[in-house]
């Protein structure tokens, strides 16, 4: 091995294009099935468990209360109450507030109308299942989940994963050839998001359906009620929201231009040891 | 410390700004009629997956009285102050009639005294509001298919008109006054009754007395509370404004299996 160690810079094919093609839909349809979602959520901001709604206790809820003269947002969960004007409960430009669950900005569209929060919501939850379905069956059958999503055996290591943390934690990324695969925890992140979330976000939607209910009641057994499946559809879409604020934080820190560049051509740069030709 | 604020104050300025414009634009893309079209596309998909996937006669999960809510929300209409409701109310329904009509061979009419005798069903169901929140209550009332049955559909019947005594909206055409309709399949489900008694008691006002629909395998709004009258018909486009109920005319989907 030579002392002075040169580096130089390759393209190696990373994503492939159904991948590439459905990460971007999948951009598409999730943001506006949170946006919806989250209208949807508005026509009555409170969440329980059970098979019904037992409305002097939900776990979770955001309402507008007077308080003396005026009105502020509140957000209850469980025992904790948090005030939230402008945000949860009660919020809009100053002077014209209104009681709402989730502020304007969140929500397609902008005013209330679940009406509209529902055509937008079941339109994209089509469009984010077949999808979905797509990826899968290609991925699966190409072996990318296998090859590239499961974690291989040095990986699972308690020390080498100790390491990971703690280059994550400084903002450390793999070089070089460890840099041709995914580290440990992004591949446990997407395994996570891939073949736990998004399917639980799904089930859960259809275990809200009276027809589907009626086909397959062992969904509504899964989940134990209908309202516990409303309850456990919202904790996924907040990990599906958690997922993405880290994975957009990541992309950021780890070479924004290399990362995009993957995703839209499939190329991505690596640098490799060895004398530059 | 003025320029910091000064600078703070435009940069919020700027991102009220920037929000603002991106919500109008959202805002448009919502209001344009094409995406509107495009989006509820997505209803005839989901209900003809629906009826090709669910068993038609599957029944809606059914509960024990321990199950029963102590709170079952009443929505829409809770008190209907329309004038020949309230005459009704008055006697107590004692004169209340319930007209089957429309493409059948023999009208028929039926007092509460007389529904009460005919074939019933008692069910504890599950109450899915479109909102979000469900409720479960206990239902006694007669089979709707058997009423059919006597009424006798004529071939071109496809729909059933639900006419009820509420108005949830003023308006000069009366499209303000509460329908609803579902199609034979849903018709002639078992679990489909005429609802006159709630928790074992008398159907209350608020939830719709004398007379409500259940179709247990929809979300709450196609339950119509008032009933007047039902009428079958080939087609749903003579009523209200042409949706096949009151609140299919304001944009919710016919189909409310979901």
């Amino acid at each position: 091995m030579s002392e002075s160690k040169t580096s130089r810079k390759v393209l190696v094919r990373r994503h492939g294009v159904v991948t590439r093609i459905t990460h971007w839909i999948n951009l598409l349809a999730i943001t506006l099935l949170l946006m919806s979602g989250l209208q949807i959520f508005n026509a009555h901001p409170a969440l329980y468990w059970g098979q019904k709604a037992t409305f002097d206790q939900p776990w979770l809820s955001m309402t507008a209360v007077e308080r003396g003269d005026e009105m502020i947002g509140v957000t209850s969960l469980g025992p904790v109450t948090l005030e939230t004007t402008g945000l949860f409960g009660y919020s809009g430009k100053e002077g014209a507030r209104e009681p709402r669950g989730f502020p304007a900005w969140a929500t397609v569209p902008s005013y209330r109308a679940l009406v509209d929060g529902r055509h937008w919501h079941f339109f994209f939850a089509w469009l984010f299942v077949l999808n979905g379905l797509l990826y899968l069956a290609v991925n699966l059958i190409n072996g990318h989940v296998k090859r590239d999503l499961l974690p291989s055996r040095d990986q699972l290591d308690p020390k080498h994963l100790l390491h990971e943390i703690a280059d994550h934690a400084r903002l450390k990324f793999p070089k070089g050839e460890e840099a041709r695969r995914y580290n440990a925890l992004q591949k446990g992140a997407y395994l996570g998001v891939i073949f736990v979330v998004l399917p639980l976000m799904v089930l859960t939607g259809l275990t809200m359906s009276p027809a589907v209910d009626a086909g397959q009641p062992w969904l509504v057994a899964v989940f134990g009620g209908r309202q516990s499946a409303r309850t456990v559809h919202f904790i996924c879409a907040s990990l599906v929201v958690a997922f993405v604020l880290i994975h957009v934080v990541m992309v950021l820190v780890s070479g924004v231009f290399n990362n995009l560049r993957s995703m839209v051509t499939g190329r991505y740069a690596i640098e490799v040891e060895g004398e530059a030709r | 410390m003025t320029a910091e604020t000064n600078r703070r104050g435009w940069l919020k300025g700027v991102a009220a700004g920037a929000s603002g414009l991106w919500l109008a634009a959202c805002d448009r893309i919502n209001d344009n009629p094409k995406v509107q079209q495009t989006l509820q596309s997505a209803e005839g998909l989901t209900r003809r997956v629906h009826r090709a996937t669910i068993d038609r006669k599957a029944l809606a999960r059914e509960f024990t009285p321990a199950d029963i809510s102590r709170d079952f929300r009443a929505n829409g209409s809770i008190s209907p102050g329309d004038d020949d409701y309230r005459a009704l109310l008055e006697t107590g329904f004692a004169d209340y009639k319930l007209v089957i009509d429309g493409l059948v061979e023999h009208p028929l009419s039926f007092s509460l005294a007389e529904l009460r005798t005919q074939p019933s069903r008692t069910q504890i169901t599950r109450h899915d509001c479109v909102e979000g929140w469900s409720s479960i209550g206990q239902w006694k009332g007669a089979r709707l298919g058997p009423l059919l049955d006597k009424a006798v559909l004529k071939r071109e019947a496809r729909y059933l008109i639900v006419h009820c005594f509420d108005s949830l909206e003023e308006t000069l055409d009366g499209t303000g006054r509460y329908y609803e309709s579902i199609d034979l399949i849903d018709a002639y489900h078992p679990q489909t009754i005429l609802a006159y008694e709630m928790n074992g008691k008398a159907l209350p006002v608020a939830h719709g007395a004398p007379l409500r629909m259940r179709v247990e395998r929809q979300l709450g709004y196609k339950h119509a509370k008032y009933i007047s009258r039902i009428e079958a018909v080939s087609d749903l486009k003579a009523f209200g404004r042409g949706k096949g109920g009151y609140w299919e005319d304001r944009g919710y989907e016919w189909y409310a299996g979901i």
